[in-house]
């Protein structure tokens, strides 16, 4: 197995994508398509928003094990945060995710164990595909979102 | 006229080294892939995605070459030697792709970019020709998305619809089904030959006989045919077969479409533009016979020229030394991947081609695709562009391993052994 593989595969992401947390329908909150039509990856991302909080988040769907992990994560880690917070969080992952091998990462804590994808650009969509469903969710879109 | 394709005469033993590509040591480094990963270095590319395409043999990589070096002009019209030799160079790649499929006529091969353009030009010319409101078309749940949606835009267009032959959990046509489909609505039957995701060999003899019984044509859709098995047209029975070259041992960018004798006479052109008239007036166009009225524009001479070298490399090699090693091959495969834990290979036809899609419990397919290719093992991940038949089969995705004539028994060791390596890290 070599080193680039092993970074994309850190245990922590093995780990989320065998038990993944908050893998549920949330009743009453608001929720957002997501899709990846390359691979086929269907994602549903739910959240309930009190006063500009984001209370809870959960998902439902079939995708690998990057798309798991990183669902998984992002539903645990967005919850208590204030919608802008949210948001801002969700830009500041796709950019850890899509900058150059090289550059600079920023520590987004737990989060950062993707900055190994940037070496699998096809598989940058995975990661993003949560983020980007949870940004329509909390923008309110009706769009499915594609990562396309 | 010389004979281009002198190596892989005398079977298979040895036949890796005709492909530059394969031959030797797979160097990332040199290569530029991912970075140069150094784990790589020194591999032999395990090379298992021969239904997206194959690899070239040395001979079709020189030939094309060597039309660039040697022979380049444009086609047909030239007065000059220099045409009449490339004019020459194409049409012997006519005949010969003629006798590789065994048309009765070279007339009765056109040129096109692959099979998608071939299925679209049928459902383009036949279908603005033929097609009326209330008509249908059959295809079936097995098929391509470039074997549905062209009929889809056309059928839309003429508010005719699309009926489709169900598979059996094995993967099999349904053919009690498929007589039930067949009505005094049916204009033509599209079928492929060999499923790109499943394997399937279709009984197409069957199906067109039993269409042609009912006055109804036939489309072959034969992309995965033809690497793996002798095809004969005449034979089949079917009135249009549509392969692309690349995916026999040829470049990228050619294809053909079979036309029985007349039908593609009877057809409207495709596309308008040189090369597809007999005369042009402002008041009245005359369009030449076929193929030449479905050549419109200057045609990719020299791939056509190389894809003529690529079928005599394979006719060299023989389809009894072919489809032997391949069917060896396949068994091997089918041993030793169902001896991995957790992994399922995915429907069990009567017949099936050097296709082998499978899934791993626990472990998503592209995430053993990625695995598979840290290791040098290039497979294929997703739906395989079937997104109906991935319906049917309530998958997301499948991993595919797709054979060819170089592939080895250390390739499918390979395979089997990294795949289990896959399932550990994921347990």
């Amino acid at each position: 197995m070599t080193s680039d593989v092993l970074e994309l595969y850190q245990q922590v992401i093995l780990e989320h994508n065998r038990h993944p947390r908050n893998f549920r329908a949330i009743e009453g909150g608001r929720r957002a398509e997501g899709h990846n039509p390359l691979c086929g990856d269907q994602l549903t991302i739910h959240v309930r928003i009190d006063r500009g909080i984001v209370v809870d988040a959960g998902f439902q769907g079939s995708g690998c094990a990057i798309s798991r992990a990183s669902a998984s994560l992002m539903t645990d880690r967005v919850r208590g945060l204030d919608v802008e917070d949210a948001g801002s969080l969700a830009a500041r992952f796709d950019q850890l995710v899509t900058s150059p091998v090289g550059s600079p990462v920023e520590d987004l804590g737990t989060l950062t164990v993707f900055a190994g994808v940037r070496r699998f650009p096809v598989r940058a969509k995975c990661a993003l595909l949560a983020w980007r469903t949870f940004a329509a969710a909390i923008d309110a879109r009706e769009e499915t979102v594609s990562t396309e | 006229m010389e004979h281009p394709a002198r190596e892989g005469r005398g079977g298979i033993a040895g036949i890796r080294r005709d492909f530059p590509l394969l031959d030797g040591r797979f160097a990332p480094h040199r290569a530029g892939v991912r970075g140069g990963d150094p784990a790589l270095d020194g591999k032999p590319l395990v090379y298992l995605d021969n239904a997206a395409t194959t690899q070239k043999p040395r001979v079709v990589i020189d030939r094309l070459s060597r039309f660039y070096l040697e022979e380049n002009a444009n086609v047909q019209r030239g007065v000059y030697a220099l045409s009449e030799r490339a004019t020459a160079a194409y049409e012997h790649a006519r005949t010969t792709v003629q006798r590789f499929v065994n048309a009765a006529s070279p007339a009765g091969i056109v040129f096109v970019r692959g099979t998608t353009e071939a299925i679209n030009l049928v459902a383009a010319a036949w279908g603005r020709a033929q097609l009326n409101a209330g008509d249908e078309v059959v295809v079936s749940e097995m098929e391509h998305h470039s074997n549905i949606v062209p009929w889809q835009i056309v059928c839309e267009e003429k508010r005719a619809s699309l009926r489709v032959i169900p598979i059996d959990d094995a993967g099999d046509l349904r053919l009690d089904e498929y007589e039930r489909l067949l009505t005094e609505r049916t204009r033509l039957v599209s079928i492929v030959h060999v499923s790109n995701a499943l394997g399937t060999v279709n009984p197409v003899r069957e199906i067109v006989r039993i269409a042609h019984d009912r006055g109804i044509p036939v489309l072959v859709d034969g992309a995965q045919a033809v690497a793996h098995m002798r095809v004969d047209v005449q034979e089949l029975g079917c009135d249009f077969y549509a392969f692309s070259g690349h995916k026999v041992y040829g470049p990228t960018g050619v294809g053909v479409l079979y036309g029985r004798p007349g039908i593609l006479d009877a057809l409207p052109p495709y596309q308008g533009g040189g090369g597809m008239i007999r005369s042009v007036t402002f008041d009245r166009t005359v369009y030449a016979d076929a193929p030449q009225r479905f050549e419109a524009g200057t045609p990719d001479i020299g791939g056509v020229v190389a894809l003529g070298c690529a079928v005599e490399y394979l006719e060299g090699v023989g389809f009894d030394e072919v489809a032997s090693h391949e069917h060896e091959l396949l068994a091997h495969a089918t041993a030793m991947l169902s001896s991995v834990p957790g992994l399922r290979i995915i429907g069990d036809p009567g017949r099936r081609a050097a296709i082998l899609p499978f899934v791993v419990e626990g472990v998503h397919p592209h995430d053993v695709g990625t695995l598979l290719d840290h290791e040098g093992v290039a497979v294929r991940a997703g739906h395989h562009c079937c997104q109906p038949l991935m319906k049917r089969l309530g998958l997301a995705a499948t991993v595919r391993a797709s054979l060819a004539l170089y592939n080895t028994r250390d390739d499918i060791d390979a395979l089997a052994a990294a795949v289990a390596r896959a399932r550990e890290m994921f347990a």
